[in-house]
């Protein structure tokens, strides 16, 4: 490790220009603590990551729990994270928006219009096998944020009011659909499962060590790809250190949901719909940290004009995230309706729609653009379905969860702004 | 200049010397009614730098534009390399290796210095972005300009300092092989040490072979660092000769009449 150093910091040394204002380039580090420092030095400067949501979501919890013994078993924090999968699925949707700079008000009713085109379709009378049904309530909301996206793109009319008139025009579609009966009932098996299913104990330890296994693969294989390169990389330690964590929490998971949380008959098992946040996160983390698409998407919401200039297409980029925000927003319709075993007019996307923004903002992401990830989403919609849940054992009414939900989500925007203001020189 | 194809120069008038990396002559471009540049001449040679000075609406930006692909001429011919050149588009004169670094920069301040660096052009392994080869290859850049001040190639460009985002904008146009690298004035928002840091690091580009074109009106700037100076005036070239030929009083009177009566003085050499 030591020649590792001195082989880093020699060019340097021979560096002409040193004379004017050089500090040098910064050293390799070679231990766990210099990295360690280095991840310090970058939170200080105000690049927290989800640190301040997590340790909310910590605060809050405590909170709760002094106040009602019933909030840490393991029943409630498993229908917690079953709660939050909707809250979580629709902002992972609205960070896509949000990240350009933009906003889509519609993506409440788009999940509404997904789950009534799947509960129609999946009817006996019309009898459409699940995945069909399925399938085509996400092309349609894939086509629906195609439309909404190349209006706002290809004509230039902002994006606030484009989705505000889709929140009204689709709130009427999935009306018109429900028609006069105002709900349908899903009988369809497979897609009740989504919603309330679980998996077997034994499947839930093999599918969590096999996600695992994959996420530590990839971890490695990266850190040691950045060694290799002799790029600011964690040390091998450090990596050992991030899967075993990852693999500690999701055993803790698993125990969790394993433990019976039935009320009269035994309930346990991983819920399908957690299996599917997680996949859902994986995927768009992989499509916005790993992909020149996620890559313009920041790009655009940092400097559109600078995007445009490196050759960008602003508007096939912008169209794609708007239709990648109501294809989630389709997943999401999906999960609702699943854990309901129906969909009626009862369907509030408005409410969910602006609990999707606040859940993305509370999560770390920048309602200016350029800033987000699609886990912000996730944390942030269960920050949300933690206050809806904690409040509701301690007997709050609605409007009491208002106002709390209200007042974190103004917390997390001043914690976020006060740590943005440590940048030299910020956005 | 070794890339220079003999026998097919312009068949311009006094073509005595080396040819020049990129050669103008007679180029006019208009706007409806307006002439932004009628006639212009220019030279731009590789290994200096040329400063292109005149007064607010004597044609620089057009000047720009028109090299850079985004205002193609109206009339008149350009030569890269001796070869006739056409750009229409500013992806075509990246493509034979005209970079600009605009006034404002155009970069991203939330993505970090590798990914402003290689914006519109990653390099992809296996369908993913390759962060280790562009990583390293930035830093290579910057450390080959001398740029050391930046504390990690990782970190945002919004917490840059101005003469370092401007050194970022600058690695980013050298980057992919530019042989032009186009300057609107990049000194223009900077204090007096981020100016020196600038300005040294344009005199390194030259120095390393580039053919550099320096918009300004700061005169300090121009003498402090250019090989020859070209004069525009209301959209006509007045005057295009080496900086040592020149003073800054004649560089102002042919700036504001167009003409100098001054003779210049034998200057001490710029460096």
């Amino acid at each position: 490790m030591s020649n590792l150093k001195e082989a880093n910091s020699t060019p340097n040394a021979e560096q002409p220009g040193g004379d004017e204002l050089s500090t040098g380039a910064a050293p390799l580090p070679d231990s766990t603590g210099a990295y360690l420092r280095a991840s310090w030095v970058r939170i200080k400067g105000g690049e927290t990551g989800v640190l301040p949501v997590v340790a909310g979501l910590l605060l809050v919890s405590i909170l709760f729990q002094i106040a009602n013994r019933d909030f840490l078993t393991a029943g409630n924090l498993v229908n917690l994270l079953v709660q939050a999968a909707v809250f979580s699925l629709l902002a992972m949707g609205e960070v896509f928006a949000l990240l350009l700079g933009e906003i889509d008000l519609s993506s409440g009713f788009v999940a509404g219009v997904s789950a009534v085109i799947m509960a129609e379709l999946a009817q006996p009378t019309v009898g459409w096998p699940w995945w069909a049904a399925i399938l085509t309530a996400l092309v349609a909301t894939a086509a629906i944020g195609v439309v909404q996206g190349s209006l706002i793109t290809r004509i230039g009319l902002p994006s606030f009011v484009v989705t505000l008139a889709g929140l009204l025009f689709w709130e009427g579609v999935m009306l018109y659909i429900l028609g006069n009966g105002g709900a349908i009932l899903i009988q369809d098996n497979t897609i009740n499962d989504i919603g309330s299913a679980n998996l077997t104990k034994a499947v839930g330890w093999v599918v969590m060590l096999v996600i695992v296994a994959i996420y530590g693969a990839q971890t490695w294989r990266r850190d040691a790809r950045r060694r290799d390169a002799a790029l600011l990389a964690p040390p091998p330690s450090l990596t050992i250190a991030k899967i075993t964590f990852a693999l500690l929490a999701g055993a803790g998971l698993v125990l969790l949901c394993n433990a019976d949380r039935g009320v009269l008959v035994p309930v346990y098992g991983v819920p399908w719909v957690i299996l599917l946040v997680f996949a859902v996160l994986a995927l768009w983390t992989f499509v916005l940290g790993r992909l020149k698409f996620g890559r313009y998407v920041y790009a655009i919401g940092g400097n559109a004009e600078a995007a445009r200039r490196a050759g960008i297409n602003l508007t096939r980029i912008r169209t794609t995230a708007f239709m990648l925000c109501s294809l989630t927003a389709g997943i999401a319709g999906v999960v609702y309706a699943s854990r309901l075993r129906s969909i009626s007019t009862s369907l509030d996307g408005g409410t969910l729609v602006l609990y999707s923004v606040a859940a993305a903002v509370i999560g770390g992401t920048s309602l200016f653009g350029g800033r987000g990830k699609a886990m912000h989403g996730v944390i942030g919609g269960v920050v949300i379905a933690a206050i809806d849940n904690g409040m509701g054992l301690l007997g709050f009414s609605a409007a009491a969860k208002y106002i709390v939900t209200a007042l974190v989500l103004l917390i997390a925007v001043t914690i976020d702004a006060v740590a943005r203001r440590n940048r030299p020189e910020g956005t | 200049m070794t890339a220079i194809t003999e026998g097919t120069g312009p068949a311009s008038p006094a073509d005595d010397e080396e040819l020049p990396l990129l050669r103008l002559r007679g180029v006019s471009k208009h706007f409806g009614p307006v002439n932004a540049l009628t006639e212009v001449d220019l030279d731009i040679r590789a290994g200096q730098v040329t400063a292109l000075a005149g007064d607010n609406g004597a044609g620089k930006s057009v000047m720009i534009k028109t090299i850079s692909g985004i205002h193609p001429p109206d009339g008149g011919k350009m030569w890269w390399g001796g070869k006739p050149m056409r750009v229409h588009s500013p992806g075509e004169a990246a493509t034979l290796g005209i970079e600009t670094v605009y006034q404002d920069l155009a970069l991203c301040d939330n993505l970090d210095i590798v990914q402003n660096m290689f914006l519109g052009r990653e390099r992809m392994h296996r369908g993913q972005l390759d962060e280790e080869s562009m990583e390293n290859a930035a830093r290579e850049t910057l450390t080959s300009l001398a740029v050391t001040t930046v504390r990690s190639v990782r970190q945002p460009v919004a917490s840059l300092s101005g003469g370092q985002r401007q050194s970022v904008a600058i690695a980013k146009a050298v980057l992919w092989n530019s042989k032009l690298v186009i300057m609107d004035e990049p000194t223009a928002a900077l204090g007096v040490a981020q100016t020196a840091m600038v300005l040294a690091l344009v005199r390194r580009l030259a120095d390393r072979g580039h053919a550099v074109m320096l918009v300004s009106h700061n005169m300090n700037d121009v003498f402090e660092v250019a090989d020859r100076i070209a004069v525009l005036r209301l959209g006509r070239m007045v005057a295009e000769r080496p900086a040592a030929e020149m003073d800054r009083q004649i560089v102002v009177d042919l700036m504001t009449t167009g003409v100098s009566t001054r003779v210049a003085q034998p200057r001490p050499s710029a460096e």
